[in-house]
């Protein structure tokens, strides 16, 4: 018996072609996607595990120096939709820096590096599919897709979860940020709650004294169906 | 609970998504190593230089190391997954070894995810194996497909031990993109 994952309601995750996100008009598929029916291959998936560095929890922590920035802890856990925790499971993290750059040869923001920060960071979930990360916040950033545009402050999530099809890219998000009216990558999330879930919330009970800033940040996969289905096999 | 939405890697997902061995789903010498490989295109033909590819396939005997395998968990080991980061010229390349077919009716192939700048979502797509004609024409998501459609799905066949599989995203020839 197989159980699948169920779909994510409608106007959770961004159309592929959005029309204010300039870089999606050569890259959106125009033909509809087919729908595959989920067998094996998809209702399970990698189980990554291995080859996390000491220092893959903590982004100030990589290099001779500290880094330059707002000192923060970024937590949270990865649960499915039925609030099951995700345990075990790999959470994959990269951002800018404090002034709002990447150590990457095509970001050419007139802002400094910062010779004590990468940006790139992973762990693994526990038990309970808690995770928790140290780093410095990250600064907004102008890019190009219009006029006057920036970026919201922003760190990228990559999670894999235990099947195929619960794989999830994503960007979590400061509470209150002034720019987030004006950005087409946030604001293709068509759901006005589903946009919400996005953004951390500020934890004052999880911040450290005269240490570090705490924000939190849930992440939530697709739930399995309630009804498995029967395959045949040799 | 209701799901976190998914957004772009953006421009700089090296940062993040890089691993230096990603590409080897099995080891270069490994007997029966193949190695895929192939372009990511964009609508007007250009390469997406700004993209990740990840593999996900089962082992030569058709069988999955995870525990939702109904047969069992293998326990062989095999991780099954491959991540490779497309270059300057939009290409990629994954050393892999063929899976084996699952023994439910379909053909022995691979999924993929395509990552990208510009892309809001991931997209899905699956690999399918030129070897494998009687096979593939049985299978229940390439037989639902007209012909041209279906041959974006079918790898191509190079050197011994070698496939080209290009993703092109938009346009004439695109790829089958799939929603699991």
């Amino acid at each position: 018996m197989i159980r699948g994952y169920r779909p994510a309601p409608e106007g959770t995750h961004p159309p592929l072609d959005f029309e204010g996100y300039k870089s999606t008009r050569l890259r959106a598929p125009s033909q509809a996607p087919i729908v595959l029916r989920q067998r094996l291959t998809e209702v399970t998936g990698p189980l990554l595990t291995g080859d996390i560095g000491p220092s893959d929890h903590d982004l100030t922590t990589q290099h001779a120096g500290e880094p330059i920035g707002q000192r923060i802890v970024v937590a949270g856990r990865v649960l499915d939709d039925d609030g099951r925790p995700v345990p075990d499971t790999l959470v994959e993290v990269w951002q800018a820096n404090a002034a709002g750059r990447y150590p990457h040869s095509r970001d050419n923001t007139p802002a400094p590096l910062d010779p004590n920060f990468t940006g790139g960071g992973r762990v693994l979930t526990d038990s309970l599919g808690n995770y928790s990360f140290t780093t410095i916040k990250p600064g907004a950033y102008p890019w190009g897709n219009h006029h006057n545009a920036w970026r919201p402050a922003h760190i990228h999530f990559s999670l894999f979860g235990r099947a195929f099809t619960q794989r999830l890219v994503t960007q979590m998000y400061f509470p209150d940020d002034p720019l987030f009216a004006q950005d087409p990558i946030f604001n293709s999330v068509p759901d006005e709650k589903a946009r919400q879930r996005m953004v951390s919330t500020f934890d004052l009970e999880a911040t450290q004294p005269a240490w570090a800033l705490a924000f939190r940040f849930d992440i939530v996969l697709r739930g399995r169906e309630q009804t498995p289905f029967e395959e045949p096999h040799e | 609970m209701n799901e976190t939405p998914s957004q772009t890697v953006g421009p700089f997902l090296s940062i993040g998504l890089t691993w230096p061995q990603g590409y080897l789903v099995v080891d270069e010498d490994a007997p029966g190593a193949v190695v895929i490989s192939g372009a990511v295109l964009d609508g007007a033909g250009e390469p997406v230089t700004d993209g990740v590819i990840e593999t996900w396939q089962a082992d030569p005997d058709g069988r999955f190391d995870h525990p939702d395998d109904p047969r069992g968990a293998s326990g062989s080991g095999f991780g099954g997954f491959g991540r490779c980061a497309t270059d300057t010229e939009g290409l990629f390349r994954i050393v892999t070894v063929k899976p084996g077919a699952i023994g439910d009716g379909q053909a022995p192939h691979i999924d993929v995810t395509v990552l990208a700048r510009g892309l809001l979502d991931r997209l899905v797509t699956r690999i399918y194996f030129p070897d494998e004609v009687a096979a593939n024409a049985a299978d229940p998501l390439l037989s639902s497909l007209p012909a041209e459609r279906a041959a974006t799905l079918v790898a191509q066949a190079g050197d011994p031990g070698e496939l080209t599989f290009d993703i092109r995203l938009q346009g004439a020839d695109e790829t089958v993109f799939l929603t699991v």
